[in-house]
């Protein structure tokens, strides 16, 4: 097995035993990323790399090393890093050195944990297909004439090109799960208010939330717990108790209930995503579990729901994006209103600028309760769709996308890209944990399984995955 | 729907230049997006509270105590330009 194909499991055995040092490792993969012409990158932090690497060897030599001690990982370029360009892949943000740490990489460095680099992702982390990055299209290891999913396409590509042993990502509107599901890799987004949004670069506050995109399910559980758990910083992080999520992986699920809601089997999903996703289940019921046909009658407004939503927030939280503030300042203004004006057109891409300006529209006078109050008593029925059907079920599953990746270029208005985007926006919407892990193979691209839980069941979803992947190897094929 | 008015309306609210080559384009694309949102009105959202917050939950109240060191030095460090212990900004009055 090629060391880059191993598990952060396995990585941190084959450290602890002498197999391979850190700073070999970190190497190893430093070389990979230099050689590759996926674009999963943004900022290659090679030095920081090297130095941490180093430390990590000293504390393995020590026996003072946890299982993340010297596991090298791409960063998503959302999260502030002291002292390295943080640039959300937006021009806007290109000269931007972040002065702290977002409590997520304080998190990461204090695991020992050693940064490859900034991982490319969709501009402020908005599109479903990585196309929207200043710094160019992320391509899909599987084919590289498809996308690789976004937001989190960087993230995705590191762990399934074998460029990084994980990746932290962040899921909005399902930008931790597609990605994942187009790269046949395993992500997880934890329930809102789990892992801390303090310096994470904000999209929709009310929505984001980052977790691991990793190998296996195992692996999301080793890096879940050492990001997860309350801050003060971030005033919608809540204050519950954070469990061990690999101590109950090995758990059975003998009696499991899995509901699959018709609405993500209706028309439009591929016949070949569709017969993966069958498949999987059929294993979960030789496993133990049962299936029982539910439905989330308000799931089908989901996409004009976010879509108002998102936007709106956006528009509020880019606000600060003016050339004096944060970002890209144009050069001589002649008035203020020059300075914002040709500061924030030169700084922001074709989609951003769409999402703020519907959001600014929604959010103006005399259309604030036909789109914004409207869609926010939506989400409340879409979430209360949630609340009925885990009266019934442990855990909801279907597809994370209705295809599989498509080819880079292919979707010329936004509103088309926006429909494949219908199984992910409502766990978003009701801030419910959800993840994505390989399922199976379609025309020789990866599908993957979502796996929507009830609020802080990470240890359940993780539990359920980890069982799956014992029983099948998609988690371990590679492009 | 969005009209040439309103885009100007818009632009001006969210301080950013149509290019007018690319005007109409932008205008049916955000009306292909307000077309999406035209689906809501479907949905009887009558004695149904507004969902700010997934979890429900308000703000929390921390003490009212200093809890951030000065880091005049390290964030100014990053600014394009300062003076004085000032970010200086381009000058927009006479």
């Amino acid at each position: 097995m090629n060391i880059h194909d191993k598990t952060i499991a396995e990585l941190a055995q084959g450290l602890k035993n002498k197999e391979f040092s850190s700073v070999e490792l970190t190497q190893h993969y430093l070389d990979r990323i230099n050689a590759s012409d996926l674009n999963a990158f943004i900022t290659i932090t090679d030095e920081i790399a090297i130095k941490q690497a180093q430390v990590a060897d000293q504390h393995i030599a020590s026996s003072q090393s946890t299982t993340l001690t010297g596991i090298p990982y791409a960063h998503k370029d959302i999260f502030c890093t002291h002292g390295v360009k943080t640039s959300a892949a937006s021009k806007m943000l290109d000269n931007f050195i972040a002065p702290y740490d977002a409590t997520v990489s304080h998190k990461l460095n204090q695991s020992g944990l050693v940064m490859l680099g900034k991982a490319n992702m969709d501009e402020f982390a908005m599109g479903s297909s990585n196309e929207s990055s200043f710094y160019g299209a992320v391509k899909n290891p599987w084919d590289t004439n498809k996308v690789p999913g976004g937001s989190s396409g960087g993230s995705a590509v590191a762990v399934a090109g074998g460029l990084s042993a994980f990746a932290t990502g962040t899921d909005t509107g399902g930008s931790i799960r597609q990605p994942a599901s187009l790269c046949g890799i395993t992500g997880i987004k934890p329930t809102y208010g789990r892992v801390s949004r303090y310096g994470m670069i904000a999209y929709a506050s009310s929505l984001d939330q980052a977790g691991p995109l990793t190998k296996t399910a195992e692996d999301s559980a080793i890096v879940l717990n050492a990001i997860a758990g309350f801050d003060e910083k971030d005033s919608t992080s809540v204050d519950t108790e954070v469990p061990d999520y690999t101590q109950n992986l090995n758990d059975s699920i003998q009696g499991l209930t899995i509901g699959l809601p018709k609405e993500f089997f209706a028309e439009g999903l591929d016949d070949g995503v569709a017969k993966a996703i069958m498949a999987a289940v059929k294993e979960f019921e030789a496993l133990g579990a049962v299936v029982k046909e539910i439905s989330l009658p308000n799931s089908k407004y989901a996409i004009p729901t976010y879509y108002i939503v998102a936007p709106c927030e956006c528009s509020s939280n880019l606000s600060r994006m003016d050339g004096v503030r944060f970002g890209h300042r144009c050069t001589d203004p002649t008035d203020l209103e020059d300075l914002y004006l040709r500061s924030r057109t030169e700084g922001f891409g074709e989609e951003v600028k769409r999402r703020i300006m519907i959001g600014t529209y929604a959010l103006s006078a005399g259309y604030y309760d036909a789109y914004y109050l409207k869609a926010q008593k939506t989400r409340h029925l879409i979430s209360n769709d949630f609340k009925e059907a885990f009266k019934k079920v442990d855990v909801i599953m279907g597809p994370v996308s209705p295809t599989t990746a498509f080819d880079l270029g292919s979707f010329k208005d936004p509103v088309s890209m926006y429909l494949a985007d219908i199984y992910t926006l409502s766990t978003n919407l009701a801030g419910l944990p959800a993840m994505s892990i390989p399922a199976g193979l379609s025309q020789k691209m990866p599908v993957g399984l979502q796996m929507i839980g009830n609020y802080w069941s990470e240890s359940k979803l993780l539990n359920i995955a980890h069982q799956f992947q014992q029983q099948t190897d998609w988690h371990a094929q590679t492009p | 729907m969005i009209s040439d008015t309103e885009l100007k309306q818009i632009t001006n609210l969210a301080k950013l230049i149509i290019d007018e080559n690319t005007k109409h384009e932008t205008i049916k694309d955000l009306n292909a997006i307000l077309e999406l949102a035209t689906q809501l009105g479907q949905i009887d959202t009558n004695n149904i509270t507004p969902m700010a917050h997934p979890l429900h939950m308000t703000q929390r109240l921390r003490a009212d105590k200093v809890t951030e060191q000065d880091q005049s030095k390290s964030f100014q460090s990053i600014a394009p330009k300062i003076g004085k212990q000032h970010y200086l900004v381009p000058t927009v009055i006479e």
